[in-house]
Formats: C-alpha cells, structure tokens, sequence
C-alpha cells in the first residue's frame, strides 16, 4: 500500500468509530472517575484499559478491586463477564482468517463495541480489511484509554462531592438489561437472568450468590431449550 | 485502596482471562468443523442472561429493609429504564441515572 491508500483506509475506520469514540470517552471517563473514587489514580486506569479492555468488566474490577476480592473469585467474575466473547470469537472465525500479524491484536481487541462495527458493516470499496480492523480496533482501544485517563485526571484535579458516581455502573448495567427486554431473541433469557439471580441472592445473600446463579441460569437455559429454539431458523 | 501489589495481581488476572476467552474460539476451532448446536445456542441466550445477572448484581447490597429502603437506586434505575425506552441513547440513560442518584444520596437522602 503507498501512502495515500494508507490515508484513505485510516479515514475510512475513523469516520466508522465516530458513534465509539463518543460512547468510549464517556464510559471511560466515568470509569476513570469512579475508579479514583476508589483511590486508585489514572495510571491504574490506564494500566487497566490498556491490559483489560472491556467496558463492563472494568467498572466491575472497581468493584473488586476496592473490596479486595480474593483472585479465585475475581477469575470467576471474569469468566461469567466475559464469556459472550466466546460466542463473538466464533463468529468472526472465518472474517479474521487471513489476517497474519495483525491478528493477535484483533482477537484481543474484540470489545462488544468493536465487534459491532467490524460486524455490522462492510468493508468500503478498494480499501485494505485488514488494516481497516486494525485501525478500527486500534482506534477504539485509544478512545477507551482517553476517556478513562481523563476521568481519572478529572477526579484528582476537581474536588467534587463523588459520593454516588458508583451509580454509573449500575445505570450501565439497566440500560443493557432494558435494551435486551426489549429484543425478542433476548426477552426471556434476561427475564430469566433476573429471576434466577434474584432468588439465589435471597437465599446465598451477596457475597455468594453468583456461583449458583450462573449454575442455575445455565440449567434453565437447557432445559427451556425447546421452547426457546422455536423460533429460530438455524436451530431447527 | 487496598495494597497495590494485590491489586496488581487482581488486574494481572482478570486480562489475561479476558484475553484468554477472547482467543479460545480462534484456537479450538482452527480448522472448519461445524460448531455442536449446543454451544450455538447458548451462544444466543446466555448474553442476555447474563445480563440480567448482572444488573441484579449492581443491587446486591441495597437493602429494602433499612431506611431509605431502597429509594434512591429505586428511583434512579427508574429514570434509567425510561429514558432509555423513551430516547434508546445508552450516554444520555446512564447521565442522567447516575446525577439524579448522585443528587439524591448528597441531599435528599444524605
């Protein structure tokens, strides 16, 4: 590629992160806010957005990062966060196939977000793919660690009364909660999700309650595996 | 703050399972074969149910019992859920959640 395509590709991913690059900054500075908030400054925001990468399970590491979660428990918290991207990986298979050196990052840089826009869209005419989900991924990783910097920055610098900026996380967690109510495919395994946990809080209390949580949301979800592949093309 | 060299260890741990979900499917399924349906369809409907999970989670320590009996969370995820189905703008549900809540612990209910 000489130059001027080069330009054209890094246009083309930049004009495509622009709805990311508005959604990132803020997330990643109310990140970074409630993270200093925690007392832990936007080097360890940095390090984590760097590292990490994923949106949810970052304001959920404030969370065990501040109560001191022991590892054992912090891995199971990332295994159930994280495991949709096992299903994004298995559906981007075959896309990210020929992508040689640049696949590494790719794969690690698969955010919910980034998935949506390597995904969702196709590649414009005469541009270089992979070098467009490079930059793509690349682009979102530094909107990520911007925001997040600068609400840690923020944080330190203004003294603000913080108390209830936590609050981020759950609103963040309802918005996903409400967008999947409202999606057919989705209704009823949320409902579901909700139900399952919410009787395993009352009975383990907070402290214990996601373990049988998952296990029992796991077996309902087989065992409503008829009724819930009815309408689905591919399963039948 | 808790000492940093656990909290290092924390974040150490949680990237590289991250990483590592990230990449499985991209190892384990090297080749062509067909994926079990099994796997399909947990693949559809485990996201939302764990969704659901977690939102459950981000209220596990609010208690109804003791005053303010959960009015503050009760009332910001409300305003949450409803601009949200009134707008569908993720930024503006979650701005708005999270000032109201903030207001409402700093004065109303402080």
């Amino acid at each position: 590629m000489n130059s001027s395509e080069h330009k054209k590709t890094f246009r083309a991913a930049l004009l495509r992160t622009v709805p990311v690059m508005a959604g990132y900054t803020v997330l990643g500075f109310g990140f970074g806010l409630l993270l200093e908030s925690k007392g832990y400054g936007f080097l360890w925001a940095a390090l984590m957005s760097l590292t990490i990468f994923g949106g949810s399970m970052q304001y959920v590491a404030v969370d065990l990062l501040s109560g001191g979660a022991s590892l054992i428990s912090a891995a199971i918290m990332t295994v159930m966060i994280q495991a949709r991207h096992l299903f994004y990986g298995i559906s981007m298979l075959i896309k990210y196939r020929d992508t040689g050196k640049a696949k590494p990052y790719l794969i690690f840089g698969l955010t919910d977000e980034t998935y949506g826009l390597v995904c969702g869209y196709d590649v414009p005419e005469g541009i270089n793919k992979k070098m467009y989900w490079l930059w793509i991924t690349l682009l979102d990783q530094c909107y990520w660690i911007a925001g997040s910097v600068a609400g840690g920055l923020f944080g330190q610098a203004v003294s603000v009364n913080t108390t209830g900026v936590e609050f981020s996380m759950t609103a963040l967690f309802v918005v996903i909660l409400t967008d999947n109510l409202l999606k057919k495919d989705s209704r009823i395994p949320a409902i579901i999700g909700v139900i399952i946990s919410f009787i395993c809080l009352m009975i383990f209390g907070a402290d214990n309650f996601l373990i049988p949580s998952m296990a029992g949301i796991a077996a309902a979800l087989m065992l409503l595996r008829p009724a819930l592949c009815g309408g689905r093309e591919d399963e039948k | 703050m808790i000492n940093t060299s656990h909290s290092l260890l924390l974040i150490a741990v949680m990237s590289a399972i991250t990483a590592a979900i990230r990449f499985m499917p991209f190892v384990i399924f090297r080749s062509d074969e067909k994926l079990p349906k099994s796997v399909k369809y947990l693949g559809s409907v485990l996201p939302g149910a764990v969704m659901g999970m977690l939102a459950v989670y981000c209220f596990k320590s609010v208690s109804v019992f003791t005053p303010p009996h959960a009015a503050p969370e009760l009332i910001a995820a409300s305003v949450v859920a409803g601009t949200y189905l009134w707008r569908r703008n993720t930024l503006i549900s979650i701005g708005a959640g999270t000032v109201l809540y903030m207001v409402l612990v700093q004065t109303v209910f402080s």
